[in-house]
């Protein structure tokens, strides 16, 4: 589903991802770990469009297409989905009003016919106590005056609502409680399908044991070195990240 | 300041002026905008000489059959005119304005019997169909009576046999000076005197038509009233006046929509509106204003410099603006409220728009002379190419207005970094019952917004116009329904190309 080639980007002439190599095929769970500042958030931005980074080499296919060619939108629509580390507030749009937009937007790509308010509604209903959300969520604004953990919560129900192919999750466990976490974590799993992937950004291995992934990438310094099964988490737990960077500074 | 044309912009007054640029890469480039309403009616027209003397005032009375009241009325505006200087202290730029190479008068020859419609020239007819604005009996809009005004005449009212059944008049100005002279009498010039500011005497002398409504004591008009300003001819200002009056109990929602062809040159606009509410009256008056607003470069479109105030001259009584100003290339214009009647309130609620090269300078007058009054101002504005846009309000809360209670928000709202934004405030208390609050916020639409929106399948152009939708939503609902629509689609077209 998504074949990432020595992928190397840069900001502002400062190379931050050196030769990325990842395959994710359909129903996979990945997790891609590392120490602050790895460049595990860059290569989500990448991934999702974000213009700011410069592909510098490379290649990456999605669902057989050139992805780094597509605008951020249509990668969107093709059924790249990310939920972001910080979800962006929009006043006076309402999360159902947003997310119809966005859902509409996607079935026009793959004419499909766009659904109305009220067919939508039943959908938003449905898809609100998958991930057990307060239908309130309904008419605020998209993620105004939310807490930390209602924004999180709020982007778990886009990914339910817009259903994607291939979703990234960007450091979404990050400044959840415990309840809030297993809440976000319930949604995740209740989403995972043949059909679909999962590509799971964090930074600590707790959401791991809420949401098991197939694969471990440990990402350092721009590039993966190292890749295993879920094994490998309870080793960076016992370990921490210096292990790694250790093997690798060791001839 | 405001409406006062002789008072310097008094900066001792002014606690905060900012302007504010925004810098973005993606947001910076702006293409042209497509104008839906630039076309031209070719129809013969009954147009005078350029130039304006006392003469000229005399024509213009006569070719109205006013009586000798009205052109007396005019004559003494047109002599104080000659005193003033045009104000200056407007956040705008411009040059000077010839008023002797403009022509005041400019009306379809084939003049209509007014109250049949039949005998409306069927180009008329077609012009304001294609508005959007259908006429015949059989097309009305539903629930709308409307006064088209076609430069400087009003070309037909509609549903005025039904309003008529309650006491309602609703009629163009030239039949109220005829039909309904007491009325006229009683309340012309006694919100804006004819020697109010420069633009508002200037108006005084040489108005044409516009519209007038009276809702007699106890009556809630049963349907929106409306007035469509269309202006056609070439070097042609277009002055009209509204009048409205609600008695003691009575209600009405006005609606205001205006526009005219694409041409070169700049052409005048300046209208005078009045309000009067008695005891226990409303009126909202809402605008959606969108008068060509010149080309990308900034070339041609309408100068609309208006004088709008309200006076609550009753106790309960309430007068609430709305407007939407997307059009115009230069905006001239503070609807205010005189809050007479204790417990009264007043309420404005702006967007402005100024993209390309337009230039508004907007805002209100609050004055507080009773107690227990109430103003709300709420003005959203936004700046997009070129675009200069300046809130400029004032609060007064006199002695007399204990417990006076006023609430201003103002944003601004940034696309591009060649547009500016600046708020002018300014604050009077008298009385220290009184409390008063200021909030000021900008913003502009951020790379993040449009990433956010953009990873959900939502393209560049409909973003803006959602997170703008979404800014301007305070003020959108309190317009009726169709019109709010309208509104936010105006507002689409207007920024429409405004990043690259």
């Amino acid at each position: 589903m998504l074949e990432i080639r020595n992928l190397h980007a840069s900001v502002e002439g400062n190379e931050i991802l050196k030769g990325i190599n990842l395959t994710v095929k359909a129903g996979e769970v990945h997790a891609i770990m590392g120490p602050n500042g790895s460049g595990k958030s860059t290569l989500a931005q990448v991934l999702a469009g974000h213009d700011a980074y410069e592909i510098t080499a490379g290649s990456v296919r999605f669902l057989d297409q050139d992805l780094l060619e597509l605008p951020a939108e249509e990668r969107a629509r093709l059924g790249l989905f990310l939920a972001f580390q910080y979800p962006v507030e929009i006043p006076g749009i309402s999360n159902a009003y947003f997310l119809q937009a966005a859902l509409n937007e996607i079935r026009k790509s793959h004419n499909l016919p766009e659904l109305d308010a009220m067919d939508f509604r039943e959908l938003l209903n449905d898809k609100m106590e998958l991930v057990a959300i307060d239908p309130r969520f309904a008419e605020r604004p998209v993620n105004e005056g939310f807490s930390g953990g209602e924004k999180k919560r709020n982007e778990i129900l886009q990914l339910a609502v817009l259903e994607p192919r291939l979703a990234i999750l960007d450091e979404t466990d990050s400044g959840l409680d415990i309840d809030a976490l297993r809440i976000v974590s319930d949604g995740v799993n209740k989403l995972r399908s043949p059909e679909r992937a999962t590509i799971l950004v964090t930074h600590y291995n707790r959401l791991l044991n809420y949401i098991v992934p197939d694969v471990i990438h440990v990402l350092v310094n721009g590039a993966i070195v190292r890749s295993g099964g879920k094994e490998l988490a309870l080793e960076l737990e016992e370990k921490g990240y210096d292990f790694i960077r250790e093997e690798l500074v060791a001839p | 300041m405001g409406d006062t044309a002789n008072e310097t912009p008094g900066s001792q007054h002014e606690y905060a002026g900012t302007r504010v640029e925004q810098s973005t890469n993606e947001l910076a480039e702006l293409t042209s905008k497509d104008y839906q309403f630039g076309w031209v009616t070719d129809i013969e027209a009954d147009t005078i000489p350029f130039g304006l003397t006392e003469d000229t005032i005399r024509l213009i009375s006569d070719k109205k059959g006013e009586p000798e009241w009205m052109f007396e009325w005019r004559l003494k505006a047109y002599r104080h005119w000659l005193t003033l200087t045009e104000p200056s202290w407007a956040n705008v730029t411009y040059p000077p304005i010839d008023y002797q190479a403009l022509r005041y008068y400019s009306a379809p020859k084939s003049k209509p019997k007014l109250g049949s419609l039949d005998e409306v020239d069927p180009e008329l007819l077609a012009t304001f169909e294609k508005l959007g604005i259908p006429l015949e009996e059989r097309k009305h809009l539903a629930g709308v009576a409307v006064d088209a005004v076609f430069d400087s005449i009003s070309v037909a009212t509609t549903h005025k046999d039904i309003l008529a059944k309650k006491g309602i008049v609703f009629c163009s100005f030239s039949e109220a000076v005829r039909e309904h002279p007491d009325l006229v009498r009683k309340y012309l010039g006694s919100v804006v005197p004819a020697n109010d500011n420069f633009f508002a005497a200037l108006n005084s002398a040489v108005f044409s038509d516009g519209s007038f409504c009276f809702i007699p004591k106890g009556v809630k008009c049963p349907m929106d009233l409306s007035t469509y300003f269309r202006i056609n001819a070439a070097e042609t200002g277009q002055f009209e006046r509204t009048l409205i009056v609600a008695e003691e109990g009575a209600s009405v929602n006005y609606l205001e929509g205006c526009t005219a062809p694409m041409r070169d040159e700049n052409q005048l606009h300046a209208a005078v509106v009045e309000l009067i509410a008695l005891d226990n009256a409303t009126i909202n008056y809402s605008t959606v204003q969108n008068w060509y607003a010149g080309d990308v470069t900034g070339k041609g479109g309408i100068y609309n410099f208006v004088t709008k105030r309200g006076k609550c001259a009753g106790v309960n009584s309430k007068i609430s603006w709305t407007q939407v100003e997307t059009g115009s290339a230069i905006t001239w214009k503070y609807p205010s409220c005189l809050l007479m009647g204790e417990n009264s309130i007043g309420e404005f609620y702006s967007v402005a728009v100024s993209a390309n090269y337009q230039q508004a300078d907007t805002g209100t007058k609050m004055i507080h002379l009773a107690k227990n009054t109430k103003s709300t101002i709420i003005s959203k504005t936004i700046s997009s190419g070129h675009g200069n846009n300046s809130y400029r309000g004032e609060v007064k809360v006199m002695p007399k207005a204990s417990n006076a209670r006023n609430y201003t928000q103002c944003d601004s709202l940034l696309i591009g970094d060649q547009c500016g934004a600046h708020t002018f405030p300014y604050i009077e208390v008298h009385n220290t019952t009184s409390n008063v609050e200021h909030e000021a916020s900008t913003s502009k639409i951020s790379e993040d917004q449009l990433f956010y929106c953009k990873q959900r399948g939502i393209g560049t152009e409909d973003a803006i116009s959602m997170i703008v939708n979404g800014y301007c939503k305070e003020v959108f609902e309190h317009l009726p329904m169709e019109f709010a629509v309208e509104a936010s689609k105006l507002l689409s077209v207007s920024l429409e190309g405004s990043v690259g």
